[in-house]
């Protein structure tokens, strides 16, 4: 519970300096300046094999929303590539290779970060035909199952299932697939869908928009549910805003992007449909602290 | 600025220096003939004449001093210790600026050049361009640069910057390792590549960064990445064709980590089968890490060669219960067949970044009145490892730095009392671990001498605090990061550079750095020590007191390995080369933002002033009397 509290304290602070900056944003002139006229490029950092995010023939839902982007502000839309691994910020965006990432948690400190755009969840995958109906981290069946998790190596911390299931003394049944995979194959991290799909692991926990598309592409009807609870105690999230980024200082881009998200959510929201993204509805808020 | 401490240990440093200088007597006894400036006629006192003819080998004795540095660490003892003594206490402030050269690549320069057949040779960080210059003439001009042209792509699974810790040389070949998982021979008068073998895959997050170790007509290698999900092995080539002749992995059953019949671990708990496997859940050892970019270490009477095994990977510590073997773990193996001898790990089921990689230095210690074949290693669980190097036996286990993570070390299992408050778990925030994840000292090699019988160790002074929680961003996988944040130890200064005494287990001096002292060391005939500050000083300190003798400022800041050679006019040279990076200086060689407080795993929020302090670079600096 310690680490609770300070959190939402920060949260609520955060909130209150972005409000800051967007009102210095607003009326300072050089900025103003620049929101007005016209942005010839938007240069977007993107991972060239990565669905359903992106890729390098731009067939990700993020490169779709980028073009979309562009489009709204009559820029020309280019890409520098980059594989999402540690250090994928500092090369990108932070060596001035680019000015946008289309897709970051609204909570990301490296960057400064638009109004979310969409809200999704991890959740479990199952096949189809094996009838599991697994809903929460707390169903007695799992202890009996084989579980995949993506592994991030970052020496002390996994995604959040690693961490639920550890916490549930869930060790022994669990695999674990490196989310950077095999980087000569595409797509590295759908491999642990493609696990469900042969009948290598009975559930994979993995965050939705990757499971929402891969599993429509496999073999076999697979399941997607989202993970109960939302948020495990002390406090580890399950569900995720996701925003926009920019570089820190770039107030002008965040507010025209933050214009542009609120005009297009419509055509937003189509667009992460196709991919078969799972949403969490905002109405759900209430769950969350 | 520099503050220093004489501790009143002197009497017994002298007393071991005897004995040390005497079982090394034979190597220096055949020096005498080669080079007039050498130790065996500078030697300190003549009180060590008579002694040198008890001597009875050792690792060192088996390496005559010829002016050359052919190997990383100058020898397979790893001592890096120079038998030149041209340069000495009293003169080394006359020391001076006799060339330079660019390396045209500014990142961190953490390589040691070779010298041999007067010919320097340089190996880069990416793009890994090693250059031949010619000592015989004015300037060392540049003989030819041979580019491997790594894909650059390898810069993506490198963690901690682009390094490249060096060549090594043997039978007319230079070999070294490249980003992108290749071991090259290149032929050392020509410049022609040899061969190229691919021993890993950087689509796998494998990359190297190690200086291979030349064992009779072996190149051993060893893979980086254990944050990366890789799986840790240590590979021997044949050095004629390339061809890979066994690899050794450091997880999974016995057959993969090579380990049989001749496998006898001193302590009964390492002596079950499949520890590499029975050591940790399920099948989490496929992607369990325990790879090796630090250093080798030879004994060719022994025939064995030593090497560390790095942290686990790239699971948390609460998933992966158990010993996690084997990393964190040193190894004896049999250079020729890889099999496994003895191994003892020091930081079992590592739960704070502490690779077992750092350096194993090879000596024959008078113990309680024996001589014993030991390997000191100073660990980055922050103690000093005396470990009897024919059985895997843990003599001592001393700190050498602030450790409150553990309380110590028992010797009579040999196993590491942590302590529980200080391990990082998920919704717990931990203040003030220490040493933090680079440890009390990380790669940075130490060097020893014996006219003085002290380990030069070069180390930093750092905790950290480990909080929740911030949504991450890999791969479009949101999730929720630990928030590492490295903090200066005790003290508030981040640096030291010690001299220690491994006979008496005591710090002899301690000089005190403001920033992480992430050169290596080298230590002289001379009486006089080396190393380098991440400001950029290049600075010599008398070997027996620690005190500051000279020191040159260069273009960049120092992570690099000093050597010391004799040039074909006879002189004596020190070399070093300059240009910040690495972990401790990715905010520099990264362009990192200082705000940016957990970048580079955390180490950024210790180094926000050294942006301020030093810029890139990438130049080699070499040094000569008037």
């Amino acid at each position: 519970m310690s680490s609770r509290f300070p959190d939402v304290v920060r949260r609520s602070s955060r909130v209150a300096v972005i409000g800051l900056a967007l009102i210095a944003g607003t009326t300072v002139g050089c900025e103003r300046a620049r929101a007005a006229t016209k942005l010839s490029e938007l240069r977007v950092c993107s991972d060239p094999n990565n669905l359903p995010f992106s890729n390098q023939q731009q067939q990700g839902f993020e490169n779709k929303i980028a073009q979309l982007v562009a489009h709204d502000l009559n820029s020309r839309l280019s890409y520098t590539w980059w594989a999402q691994h540690r250090g994928f910020v500092r090369n990108s965006l932070n060596a001035n290779q680019c000015d946008l990432l289309i897709g970051v948690p609204a909570s990301f400190e490296r960057t400064i970060n638009t109004i979310p755009y969409y809200r999704s969840t991890y959740v479990f995958v199952t096949r189809h035909d094996k009838h599991l109906n697994i809903r929460s981290f707390d169903d007695p069946a799992l202890r009996r199952l084989t579980i995949g998790v993506q592994m991030i190596g970052d020496d002390f911390t996994n995604t959040p299932p690693a961490h639920a299931l550890t916490q549930r003394h869930m060790i022994q049944n669990v695999r674990g697939y490196s989310v950077y995979g095999d980087y000569r194959r595409p797509n590295p991290p759908a491999r642990i869908i493609d696990a469900v799909a042969n009948g290598d692991i009975d559930v994979a926990v993995a965050w939705g928009p990757l499971a929402g598309y891969f599993a429509q592409k496999e073999p076999v009807a697979l399941d997607i549910t989202p993970v109960s609870p939302q948020i495990d105690l002390p406090f580890l999230p399950f569900v995720f805003d996701i925003s926009m980024g920019v570089r820190r200082g770039d107030t002008a881009l965040r507010e025209r992007l933050n214009t542009v998200i609120a005009r297009r959510k419509g055509d937003i929201d189509r667009i992460l449909e196709q991919y078969g993204v799972p949403r969490v509805d905002a109405s759900q808020e209430s769950a969350t602290p | 600025m520099m503050a220093r401490k004489a501790l009143a240990v002197r009497s017994s440093a002298r007393k071991s220096n005897l004995i040390l200088l005497a079982m090394l007597g034979g190597a220096f006894a055949c020096s005498k003939q080669k080079a007039p400036d050498e130790v065996a006629q500078q030697g300190p006192s003549p009180a060590m004449t008579p002694m040198a003819g008890r001597s009875n080998g050792g690792a060192i004795a088996n390496e005559t001093e010829d002016g050359q540095w052919v190997r990383p660490a100058k020898n397979y003892a790893s001592t890096r210790f120079s038998g030149l003594g041209q340069i000495t206490a009293d003169n080394v402030k006359n020391l001076g600026l006799a060339w330079t050269f660019s390396l045209g690549v500014l990142r961190g320069q953490e390589a040691a050049p070779l010298v041999v057949n007067n010919t320097m040779y340089v190996v880069t960080p990416f793009p890994n361009i090693l250059y031949a210059l010619d000592l015989t003439k004015p300037g060392a001009p540049m003989k030819w640069e041979y580019r491997p042209g790594p894909i650059a792509a390898a810069q993506g699974v490198a963690c901690c910057d682009v390094v490249n810790r060096g060549p090594s040389y043997a039978d007319g070949k230079i070999v070294y390792n490249t980003l992108d998982d290749q071991t090259v021979a290149v032929d050392a008068n020509s410049g022609k590549e040899l061969w190229r073998t691919k021993v890993g895959e950087i689509n796998l997050g494998e990359s190297m960064t190690m200086a291979p170790l030349i064992v009779k007509n072996k190149v051993i290698v060893g893979n980086s990445g254990g944050e990366f999900g890789i799986r840790g092995w240590l590979t021997a080539l044949d050095l004629g064709s390339g061809k890979i002749a066994w690899r050794a992995y450091h997880t999974g059953p016995d057959s993969a980590v090579l380990i049989g019949s001749r496998f006898k671990p001193f302590y009964a708990a390492d002596r079950k089968p499949d520890l590499g496997k029975n050591t940790w859940p399920g099948d989490t050892w496929k992607i369990g890490g325990a790879g090796v970019w630090g250093w080798i270490s030879y004994d060719p009477e022994l025939n064995l060669i030593y090497y560390g095994t790095a942290n686990p990977g790239p699971w948390n510590p609460e998933q992966r219960p158990g010993d996690n073997k084997w990393s964190s773990t040193i190894f004896a193996r049999d250079p020729e067949t890889g099999e496994a001898v003895w191994a003892y790990q020091m930081s079992p089921h590592d739960m704070h970044d502490y690779d077992g990689v750092n350096e194993n230095i090879l000596l024959d210690l008078p113990l309680n009145g024996k001589t014993r074949k030991v390997l000191v290693h100073p660990d980055r669980n922050g103690y000093i490892y005396t470990i009897d190097r024919t059985t895997g036996e843990v003599i001592s286990a001393d700190p050498f730095g602030y450790i409150n993570t553990s309380t110590g070390v028992d010797l009579s299992t040999g196993r590491i009392k942590y302590t529980e408050e200080k391990e990082p778990q998920m919704g717990k925030v931990i203040r003030n671990a220490c040493p933090a994840s680079p440890g009390a000292k990380d790669w940075q090699p130490s060097a020893f001498s014996p006219a003085t019988g002290l380990l030069y160790i070069p180390h930093q002074n750092l905790c950290q605090d480990v909080e929740s929680v911030e949504a991450n961003y890999i791969a479009g996988t949101p999730f929720v990061g630990m928030n590492v944040k490295m903090t200066p130890g005790p003290g508030g200064n981040r640096g030291f550079f010690d001299a220690w005494d491994p006979v008496a287990r005591k710090l002899v001096w301690r000089i005190n750095e403001k920033f992480p002292v992430w050169s290596g060391a080298l230590a002289t005939a001379g009486n006089v020590v080396f190393y380098g500050t991440m400001d950029g000083w290049f600075k010599a300190v008398d070997a027996r007191s620690g005190k500051l003798l000279w020191q040159f400022k260069t273009g960049s800041g120092i992570i690099g390995q000093p050597v010391s050679y004799r040039g074909p006019d006879g002189k004596q040279y020190v070399a070093i080369l300059s240009g910040v990076g690495g972990w401790s200086g990715a905010i520099v060689a990264g362009g990192i933002d200082p705000r940016d407080s957990s970048a580079a795993l955390g180490f950024v929020n210790a180094m926000t002033d050294l942006p301020g302090a030093t810029t890139k670079g990438g130049m080699l600096y070499v040094f000569a009397l008037p």
